[in-house]
């Protein structure tokens, strides 16, 4: 087991050192010269050379990445280019809001897929799993720019029951605070409830059909118990993974929620930061998404094979 | 039994049965009603962006300053935008751009996959283990964020559109004709290549290329959606088309600030349009991939 977590977690960071390349190539080297964005066409030479001087982007590439990367796992993310202070506190401030906002969104959609999946493999074939299935279908491929722009029109504009703002007023508590992400949230919500309700349904459906269900069944346990006991067990497994794997598309989604609801969250900061090219903050809001992927994959594969006796034993040979 | 009484096909044969098997995909996509409807929202999106401009009952680019911000009439189907230019036919002229640059996005991608794929799949060993861990290093990001890196990097274009679409794609397509390949290597007409002496491109692309085919289209149209999905992400962040060209993403851009003055007619027909070819495109793709897989 041990093996498996050190191997786990060696893949995931060279993963991560991959993604600091990419990331520092796209965001440092290819734009070419920052001191002439931050200043303009206009600005003298000389200036647009000290200024790259003081940003550090006029020594060779590798020291560049160096003490970039160097700075960043010791937590120094950086200065942003826009507002001259350490970019390490915006990112930290941004991602705890968008993990409430995610922390809201999961906290929905996992029970909400779960029961949706169990409950549509339990009627197989039926209509009731037809419903299901197809509402979970479509949800998936509407895209949260427009749910969230069809949500804003009908209960924030038309029926004016739901504020269109995901940011409460200051000092609110988290009563009013989740009051006003009800709206933000529900575009991801659909997005997610169908990947989880087909992968709850699916592995349902395998163990009804599975020898130890029909087993338990013929020793004659009452339904419910076959269900809740053997059933739920084996079908949630793969739930749990789906569910994990889905941070990757739920950041995704944050970052176009979060615009649209007017959030503070990571998703927005690096929208903000490239608008303004603010290559800095840009990079680091980006690797920290990239840690937070990372992480979450990695506790779902561990969750997974303690969970999984046959992967765990596979760990072990 | 000896090799000479072994029944061998000609290439003919198996060109003609290929193209049988072909017309037989193409008669059970017609009798599918998913296809036909996801089709039919198709063509109706490919007439508007071709035909749109001479259709449109105004010039979707007219500004009229006295009509500015008006609400849904019989003169304006879909209202006016804070220019007083005419939504309806801004949202039917809308569809041009996204449906030229969606399809070459996805078709670079799908080109660059196969090409990687295929040399992944072939090669395998160091080549194959190296480019996995950078398609790894790729996929561990949402899409959107790496196209507001590639676009920020590049510069807001058109251009730039596609290009960081499609190489954010071929790693994806890459991952897929790989596995599809690593099937293929080993069976015998690969080998019987092989002892023929031809080059590793000639197997790669002549003898593997065209029974790695079927993946790779339902890859194509499925991969269609989801580049529909990001363009119109990335001219809604302000990363993709730049005014004043009609086109839905940054239509919704543009206004979605005076949503909340009341003027929703700005946005929604616009969001509406990308839903509508959003589930066409996916409706074609799933009954693509059900049939090819069947």
């Amino acid at each position: 087991m041990a093996t498996f977590i050190l191997k786990r977690v060696g893949l995931a960071l060279i993963t991560l050192w991959i993604l600091s390349v990419i990331v520092f190539l796209a965001g440092q080297v290819l734009p070419g010269d920052p001191g002439r964005f931050v200043l303009g066409p206009l600005a003298a030479p000389s200036a647009v050379h000290a200024l790259d001087h003081t940003f550090g982007t006029d020594r060779p590439v590798l020291t560049q990445y160096w003490s970039w990367i160097s700075h960043f796992v010791q937590g120094d993310m950086g200065k942003s280019y826009t507002y001259q202070t350490a970019v390490a506190p915006l990112v930290i401030k941004a991602l705890g809001n968008s993990l409430k906002l995610a922390a809201f969104v999961f906290v929905i959609v996992v029970p909400l897929g779960i029961a949706g999946g169990v409950w549509a493999a339990l009627a197989a074939g039926k209509p009731r799993d037809r419903i299901i299935s197809v509402v979970g279908l479509s949800s998936t491929v509407i895209p949260e720019l427009v749910s969230g722009i069809v949500l804003i029109v009908v209960f924030g504009i038309a029926l004016n029951v739901l504020p269109i703002s995901a940011t409460a007023p200051p000092g609110a508590g988290l009563p009013t605070q989740l009051y006003h992400l009800i709206l933000p949230a529900i575009p991801l919500v659909l997005i997610l409830f169908g990947y989880i309700e087909q992968m709850a349904r699916a592995g349902t459906i395998e163990a009804l059909n599975s020898d130890y269900a029909r087993t338990a069944i013929l020793k004659g346990l009452p339904r419910r118990t076959v269900i809740t006991r053997h059933i739920l067990r084996n079908s949630l497994l793969p739930t749990i993974t789906v569910a994990a794997t889905q941070v990757g598309y739920l950041i995704g989604g944050l970052v176009i929620v979060e615009t649209l609801f007017h959030y503070q969250g990571i998703g927005s900061l690096i929208v903000t930061a490239a608008t303004g090219r603010d290559f800095p903050m840009l990079e680091a809001g980006i690797l920290v998404i990239g840690i937070v992927f990372m992480v979450a994959t990695l506790v779902a594969d561990i969750l997974f094979s303690l969970l999984n006796p046959r992967i765990r034993y596979q760990a072990a040979e | 039994m000896s090799i000479d009484a072994m029944p061998v096909e000609s290439a003919a044969a198996i060109k003609s049965g290929r193209r049988e098997l072909r017309g037989e995909m193409v008669q059970e996509l017609l009798r599918s009603k998913t296809f036909l409807v996801g089709a039919a929202i198709l063509l109706f999106w490919i007439l508007a962006a071709v035909l749109g401009p001479t259709l449109v009952p105004q010039d979707p680019y007219a500004q009229n300053l006295n009509l500015i911000n008006h609400a849904p009439s019989s003169a304006h189907w879909f209202g006016t935008d804070q220019l007083g230019r005419d939504m309806f036919s801004r949202v039917i002229v809308g569809a041009r751009s996204i449906l030229i640059v969606a399809p070459l996005a996805t078709l670079l991608g799908t080109v660059l996959g196969t090409a990687l794929g295929l040399v992944m799949g072939y090669f395998r060993g160091l080549t194959d283990d190296i480019i996995s861990r950078f398609v790894e290093a790729f996929l561990a990001m949402p899409v959107v964020i790496i196209g507001i890196l590639g676009v920020t990097a590049l510069g807001p274009s058109n251009g730039t559109v596609i290009a960081v679409i499609g190489i954010i794609f071929t790693p994806l397509i890459a991952r897929t004709v790989r596995s599809a390949v690593l099937l293929e290597r080993n069976l015998d007409y690969v080998a019987a290549a092989r002892l023929r002496g031809e080059g590793s491109l000639y197997i790669m692309f002549v003898e593997i290329l065209p029974n790695v085919l079927p993946p790779i289209v339902v890859e194509f149209t499925v991969r269609l959606g989801y580049a529909v999905f990001a363009i119109v992400t990335l001219t809604f962040l302000g990363f993709g088309i730049q005014p004043p060209s009609p086109d839905w993403g940054l239509d919704i851009f543009n206004n979605y600030g005076v949503v909340s003055a009341g003027y929703w007619w700005e946005v929604l027909f616009d969001a509406l349009a990308i839903a509508s070819l959003v589930v066409g495109v996916n409706l074609v793709a799933n009954s693509i991939e059900q049939v090819i897989e069947s």
